[in-house]
């Protein structure tokens, strides 16, 4: 079964073409690790895939639904598809529970009392019970990342997209966000990963794809991805972060 | 290696009174200055305490202090205009249904579209109320309505009314589509380049020239509908900065956990929104409550008009300043409440932000 499906996809943003003729395929249960220097439109390509972007040509298509203009698809896609941004964008004016249970509220009607319980125990997933009186503003980066990793899973998709989930993050906190991710992929869960941490891309990652200009340039199985890069452009950049 | 333990700060003594007042040059001429004052002051304390008249009748208030006896005696033609004073007793319960509504909507925790139903409902109430003619209460012409009970319904219907207008502007302003856009922008640059007192006078003299004479549109609602806009106009601007202020982030989380546009608007945006333009908002809000007192130039009854109308009595000697004294102080009460309540509720968002 394959999770999302993209073919021929380009897109603009005026006369910059920002994604060029690009061609993916994940499957049901897959990791897929997104890496390549700033501007080669893998943060794009993430967000075309629940069309926080809009794409000009070429077909995406999520659990056999086409995203195009039709509402009806959008929501059905964005009913699968859990999102963790960069900038974590929890929303400040309400609790961490709120956080959690309001969208399940607004989007699937659930009944406030079983949504603040579906809330608690992701929670408890992410190892953050006990702050989910706390307001955002009150965590540490790295505890708001993981309460947005929760309010994400609240919803239930069946497939996860990470932007750079922990490139805002201090130092010393990513480490908790990426256990929290890999607890995730261990339990089966169908995920896009754009970031630069190669640890994580070589512990979890089924394939790696490197992108530049706008172009997958390399897409490889990790082992392969970092011993034997065929790209010299892949080469050059694993050469820059692997100090 | 060995820690440094944490060591309390040094104390800072308080500088002596004398210090604060006379330390340096500057510090010296405010208080010689002040003091000045003060004493300037004291002619004006003595009219309005020591050579005052608190009771009696007009007789009495020849002397030159000033004449509270005569607010006493007219207080119910400033605070209820020329409302029949056998019925009097329903403006009192709307001015009580009014402060009631306004300290059950307090708290942040209580806003929601069961409050805006239950104000839609409690408006209705007031307005029966005060022009009667059901339920054996006699009728009351608007016309004859004033005094405080149309100065409150004048500041909560119009800001209560020009909110939402101003977010739909606020709104629309912002919105991708162009003739949304065009319009918006026309209505909030054309209402805020119009004198309110301009504005009042088109709706209450030029609007029944204009419309077919068959419409009668009573002469407050048309003052209500102008004092509305020129609200919405004022608030929507206001509430564009807080919009801009708010990240891109936040609609796109919404958008990615699949939050409906109109429900990420009530329940994301505009709280965040609001929460950003508190001090402005306050602003807006006092100066609308003072807006209304320029109604009395079209010929409706507010609490100013009728003071005016009290003070010209000829059997008392002219107390126009006692009167307006006293209508200023009504409105300050007012204006320093909502101040007050502005900066509790700054004190609420604070809270959530910072650990």
């Amino acid at each position: 079964m394959t999770a999302i499906t993209v073919t021929d996809l380009n897109k603009w943003y005026g006369t910059y073409h920002a994604l060029r003729d690009v061609n993916l395929t994940v499957a049901e249960g897959e990791r897929i690790v997104i890496c390549g220097p700033s501007g080669s439109g893998k943060s794009t390509l993430i967000r075309c895939m629940n069309r926080l972007e809009e794409h000009q040509s070429g077909i995406i298509s999520v659990g056999g639904v086409e995203l195009n203009d039709d509402v009806k698809n959008l929501d059905a896609v964005r009913r699968e598809v859990g999102m963790v941004f960069q900038s974590f964008n929890l929303f400040p004016h309400l609790t961490v529970l709120e956080n959690c249970a309001l969208p399940q509220i607004l989007a699937r009607k659930t009944p406030r009392a079983q949504a603040e319980e579906q809330a608690r125990a992701l929670l408890e997933r992410v190892r953050i019970p006990e702050q989910a009186k706390k307001y955002p503003g009150q965590l540490s980066g790295g505890q708001q990342q993981r309460v947005a990793i929760a309010r994400a899973l609240c919803m239930k998709p069946r497939i996860m997209l990470f932007d750079e989930p922990t490139s805002a993050l201090d130092p010393e906190m990513i480490g908790e966000v990426l256990d929290t991710m890999i607890h995730l992929a261990e339990e089966g869960m169908t995920m896009v990963v754009v970031t630069h941490e190669m640890g994580f891309a070589r512990r979890v990652a089924d394939r790696v794809i490197f992108m530049a200009e706008g172009q997958i340039v390399e897409e490889a199985p990790p082992e392969t991805f970092f011993t034997a890069p065929a790209n010299s452009r892949t080469q050059e950049f694993l050469r820059q972060i692997v100090h | 290696m060995d820690y440094i333990a944490a060591r309390p700060a040094p104390a800072k003594s308080p500088a002596p009174i004398l210090r604060i007042l006379f330390g340096d040059a500057v510090a010296a001429l405010i208080t010689v200055g002040v003091i000045g004052l003060i004493v300037l002051m004291l002619p004006v304390l003595e009219w309005a305490v020591f050579d005052a008249v608190w009771h009696g009748d007009a007789a009495a208030c020849r002397a030159g202090g000033a004449c509270w006896a005569y607010i006493h005696d007219k207080a119910r033609l400033i605070l209820f205009g020329i409302y029949p004073p056998d019925q009097q007793w329903r403006p009192v319960i709307v001015i009580g249904l009014i402060l009631a509504m306004v300290m059950a909507s307090l708290s942040p925790r209580f806003w929601n579209a069961r409050l805006a139903l239950l104000w839609g409902g409690a408006i209705l109430v007031m307005l029966v109320l005060m022009k009667g003619g059901v339920f054996g209460m006699a009728d009351v012409p608007t016309a004859k309505w004033g005094g405080l009970p149309v100065t409150l319904l004048l500041a909560v219907l119009s800001l209560g009314m020009g909110f939402p207008l101003a977010v739909l502007l606020a709104l629309g302003r912002q919105s991708k589509l162009p003739v949304v856009k065009a319009v918006s922008v026309c209505v909030i640059e054309l209402v805020r380049g119009l004198p309110l007192i301009g504005l009042l006078f088109v709706a209450a003299i030029l609007l029944p020239l204009l419309l077919p004479s068959d419409w009668t549109i009573d002469k407050l609602g048309r003052t209500v509908a102008a004092l509305t806009v020129f609200a919405a106009a004022y608030l929507a601007e206001v509430l564009r900065g807080g919009l801009q202020g708010l990240g891109k982030g936040q609609a796109e989380a919404a958008q990615a956990l699949g939050i409906s546009y109109w429900k990420m608007i009530w329940h994301i945006v505009l709280p965040q929104a609001i929460q950003k333009v508190i001090p402005p908002l306050t602003n807006t809000a006092i100066v609308m409550v003072k807006n209304t007192s320029l109604v009395m130039i079209v010929g409706v009854f507010d609490m100013l008009g009728a003071g005016r109308a009290a003070a010209g009595d000829p059997a008392w000697p002219a107390p126009f300043t006692e009167t307006y004294l006293f209508v200023a102080a009504v409105y300050f009460a007012i204006c320093f409440g909502i101040s007050i309540y502005a900066r509790w509720l700054e004190r609420g968002v604070k809270r959530k932000s910072h650990a």
